[in-house]
């Protein structure tokens, strides 16, 4: 039991140092040519990279929320955040809000409507990051239907925009789209564990 | 096993893991090649995924930009790779997470093994993960009497197909719809009869199956993409949700992470965000991401541990021109541009890690001689090279580890003859006339000994010229 | 411009009608080309089986040969590609900071054929006749390596009489890998037998190629299976004129069936 003297700590450590050379280094200078944060937003261009992964997209001004959540998910009981503006709902929905509820009463839910952090246009992606009006993350990922409201300033260019906008230290989702794999044959496939329906409301700016 | 010096780089060491193939590259490639339909398989999947990809990257104006920072960003983080594990360390120590240190296999298991059990936990869910399988995770944890339910729907099919991965990202490339549906039912508990092989029903039906699995297990294990050292933020990126379930359900997430997974700052995540998935699975972006840092309170996982793997690691590092084979963030681009990999499939790599990739890197943690066949297993073609979203120079690195090769006694005796004779003009030439007037080797070469007559499975001999071009010149 | 050819072993030994017509086309251009007689072989083989320290020798021998020339033109994509890629690393990889400078300046003059064309003598008609339906195998190291893109089917559409016919999957590898012929024959010979039924595929009574080593691989398949199709090397085409009767049938092409 030599190496027990040793910790793995030091050891890793020591092992990398020596294959590295003892002398630490000043971090290098990275070539960052790449389109950089900042550009023109294009929303036709998320609905359109939205819609290209399966995601159904509605556009409409605020007041109109309730109407479209009801398309989707009259009738049917869902789980809310429990910061999500009462006003997107309608009378047709039983929404249930997430006090700790336990991940059997979550999964035995239809659907779950949330708010978003920040949307990627170029990427057609839709980030959560925990705030109160997006909740836990466990309620985003038992219930079939998803149905995400989004503001039209929260939408930005590209991943550099998207990164620079959020905050590492929240727990963060990034989603494009539905649930899918490339699995079988390496064609896309929606539909496995997560949601398998993506709704995002955009609304007007 | 080779002795090894505390602190000094050591490779992974043998008879644990899965970096080691029980017969050389040539004799396990010719059970692919011998299979057609795994030859149509991975032809269909690769030719597929080269046009999405190609799309997606095309789409991009700035691809070469962003593969340069990619390069540039995981140069730096080898440079300092010491100094960003412990700054790592300290971030996600202070988010309520708990760091454990790995030199190998052996230890990165008794970790893991060690901290399941002391959960009272018998069963783990696992979001695919490459650190993993190369310590023989599953294994290891069977051994302790804890179960591991692999919920990717790859590794699921080829976990009840009782079979062994064949690719980094999509480990069941090498099977098709019509295989697939015959292993769930055969091998899934509780499946329809009915089931067919339409892609969607065939993932419907592992929904069902894994659905129960995931709401009842209180301990995950995952690998990870990224791990952010100036926050301590880890990323994992997947497409199927089953990596969320697995980070986000159980009471424990214990994650297992190769050391070179580090990257300095959050920033530099804008650019692997865009490279891993086009150059990946050929989409804008995959369907999840999931990032966190150490414990959220009241949401995900309150124990979080992260284990620090080397296990050979160190050993690359310490080559200056191998390390660039840590630059590597999984994404397999150059095994689906690979013409070897497309006709053998990846078990001929006997690795976890195959295709290009896995040539350069496989033998590296091993040491070469481990892993001798490896490095010869490319025509040095350099499509991987032009796929790699983060440039690595695979070509170089084979020919560069070929040099390090234990070489056959009569294979290095001809080589340095020949030589010999290349670098006396005279000799040379007389070689030359020898060569033309001997025909040693019979009609069009089919009489040649081994291992030249490998030459002549496929192919003739061209007939050797009347004359050499400098007795043309000369006679000018 | 006084051209020193770099003939490579292969050409040299086995393909002398590739080497013939470099020098017949550079000629006819109007250049005086010089054959330096000390050179032998560039040592790809050697460092790419795995053996650079028996490749030193034959690095040093080439600067040395090449040195004094202003101008180093081969009809090898694979060739030029070692000298340009593997040679200063060989002479880094002995110590031998000196020779790796020497070697990068020879490698800077030094030009596969088509590149030379195109890019230093700045035509793509060169004044080739050749009747024949041809298809064109873009070889791995003039494709990634040297990156000399289009620059031959820019010079084969301008050849009179020839069709050129696209060879569908064109930039996967005919297999060959020098050694890796021999030591992974069975998955070289596989690789081959797509490249063959590309070809066969396009109709195209002849296969060429800036690479007389990949040439010799897919020839020697296209021989095996008695298919008639014929390799013959960039330059012997682009070397064919009305007048010599050269029509693509000289005594000997490359590789023939």
């Amino acid at each position: 039991m030599v190496g027990a003297a040793v910790n793995g700590r030091e050891e890793v450590l020591a092992r990398l140092r020596a294959a590295r050379g003892a002398q630490p280094r000043e971090p290098a200078e990275v070539p960052r040519d790449y389109r950089p944060a900042g550009a023109t937003v294009d929303l036709d261009l998320l609905v359109d990279r939205l819609t290209d992964y399966r995601a159904t997209v509605h556009r409409c001004a605020e007041p109109e929320v309730p109407g479209v959540v009801d398309a989707v998910l009259g009738g049917r009981r869902i789980v809310i955040p429990p910061a999500l503006p009462r006003r997107w709902l309608p009378a047709s929905v039983t929404a249930v809000t997430d006090d700790n509820l336990t991940t059997e009463e979550i999964a035995a839910t239809d659907g779950v409507v949330t708010a978003a952090a920040v949307a990627v246009a170029e990427t057609g992606t839709i980030v959560l990051d925990g705030a109160p009006d997006q909740g836990r993350r466990v309620i985003t990922l038992l219930p079939d239907v998803h149905l995400c409201v989004l503001r039209a300033e929260q939408v930005v260019a590209g991943v550099p925009d998207a990164v620079a906008r959020l905050d590492p230290r929240r727990p963060l989702t990034w989603i494009s789209g539905p649930s899918a794999t490339s699995d079988i044959e390496l064609n896309r496939v929606e539909g496995v564990h997560g949601p398998r329906n993506l709704h995002v409301v955009l609304l007007a700016p | 096993m080779s002795r090894t010096f505390l602190g000094m780089p050591a490779t992974a060491p043998r008879g644990v893991g899965h970096l080691r193939g029980e017969e050389p590259f040539p004799a396990a490639a010719r059970r692919g090649l011998a299979d057609p339909q795994l030859r149509r398989n991975l032809g269909h999947a690769t030719t597929t995924i080269r046009a999405k990809s190609g799309a997606v990257i095309g789409e991009l104006p700035d691809w070469q930009a962003l593969r340069a920072a990619g390069s540039a960003i995981k140069a730096d983080v080898l440079a300092r790779l010491p100094e960003l594990l412990e700054q790592l360390e300290a971030a996600v120590t202070a988010a309520g997470g708990t760091v454990h240190w790995a030199a190998d296999a052996v230890e990165a298991n008794r970790i893991v093994t060690d901290l399941v059990a002391a959960t009272g936990s018998d069963r783990v869910i696992k979001v695919k993960s490459m650190a993993t399988q190369e310590i023989g995770l599953n294994e290891a944890l069977e051994a302790a009497g804890i179960a591991a339910v692999e919920t990717d729907l790859a590794e699921l099919i080829v976990q009840l197909g009782e079979d062994r991965p064949s690719h980094i990202l999509v480990p069941a490339i090498h099977r098709n719809r019509a295989e697939i549906r015959e292993i769930f039912l055969r091998a899934m508990p509780g499946v329809d009869p009915s089931l067919t092989d339409d892609p969607p029903a065939l993932a419907a039906a592992a929904r069902r199956f894994l659905r129960e699995t995931f709401l009842a297990t209180r301990v995950a294990v995952s690998g990870v993409n990224f791990a952010v050292a100036e926050t301590g933020t880890l990323a994992v990126v997947e497409s199927e949700g089953n990596g969320r379930m697995c980070l986000t359900l159980p009471e424990t997430l214990i994650t297992v992470m190769g050391v070179e997974k580090v990257v300095p700052t959050w920033r530099d995540l804008e650019v692997f965000l865009q490279l891993l998935p086009r150059a990946s699975t050929g989409e804008r972006m995959n369907p999840y991401t999931s990032m966190w840092t150490g414990v959220t309170p009241g949401d995900g996982p309150q124990a979080f541990h992260l284990v620090l793997l080397d296990n050979g690691r160190s050993a690359v590092l310490a080559d200056e021109v191998g390390r660039q084979a840590l630059h590597c963030i999984r994404c397999s681009a150059c095994l689906n541009v690979c013409p070897v990999y497309e006709r053998t499939g990846g078990h001929a790599y006997g690795s976890v890690y195959p295709g290009p990739i896995g040539a350069v890197l496989s033998p590296q943690l091993t040491g070469v001689e481990d892993n001798a066949s490896l490095p010869y297993a490319s025509t040095l073609c350099g499509a991987c090279y032009d796929a790699c979203p983060v440039k690595i120079n695979i070509p170089e690195l084979l020919v560069h580890l070929r040099d390090q090769v234990p070489h056959p006694r009569s294979e290095a005796a001809a080589m340095a003859a020949a030589a010999y004779v290349m670098d006396r003009p005279a000799l040379y030439a007389a070689a030359q006339r020898a060569a033309r007037l001997s025909r040693l080797a019979g009609r069009r070469g089919r009489g040649l000994p081994p291992p030249l007559s490998g030459w002549t499975i496929g192919r003739d001999l061209p007939q050797p010229p009347p004359r050499t071009f400098r007795e043309w010149w000369a006679q000018r | 411009m006084r051209i020193a050819l770099f003939v490579t072993c292969l050409a040299d030994t086995l393909f002398p009608a590739a080497a013939e017509a470099t020098v017949r086309l550079l000629e006819r251009l109007g250049h005086q080309v010089v054959f330096p007689p000390e050179q032998t072989c560039c040592g790809q083989m050697h460092v790419n089986t795995g053996y650079s320290a028996q490749a030193l020798p034959l690095v040093r021998r080439h600067v040395r040969t090449f040195e004094p020339y202003d101008v180093v033109v081969a009809p090898s994509g694979s060739c030029v590609g070692s000298v340009r890629h593997q040679h200063p690393a060989v002479a880094r990889g002995a110590g031998d900071e000196r020779l790796a400078e020497r070697a990068e300046a020879v490698a800077g003059r030094t030009y596969e054929l088509s590149e030379f064309l195109v890019d230093v003598l700045g035509v793509t008609d060169v004044g080739a006749y050749y009747p024949h339906r041809v298809t064109y195998h873009p070889t791995c190291h003039s494709l990634r390596m040297l990156r000399v893109a289009d620059r031959p089917l820019r010079l084969l559409r301008e050849v009179r009489g020839l069709d050129l016919v696209e060879l569908p999957q064109a930039e996967q590898c005919c297999g060959f890998g020098g050694t890796f012929a021999v030591k992974n024959a069975d998955t070289s010979t596989a690789m081959l037998a797509d490249k063959l039924r590309h070809v066969l595929s396009t109709g195209a009574d002849v296969c060429t190629a800036g690479d007389a080593s990949c040439l010799m691989h897919i020839g020697g398949g296209l021989s095996r299976l008695r298919t008639g199709v014929r390799t013959v090397h960039l330059a012997e085409i682009l070397a064919a004129t009305e007048r010599d009767g050269t029509t693509g049938r000289t005594g000997r092409t490359a590789v023939r069936a």
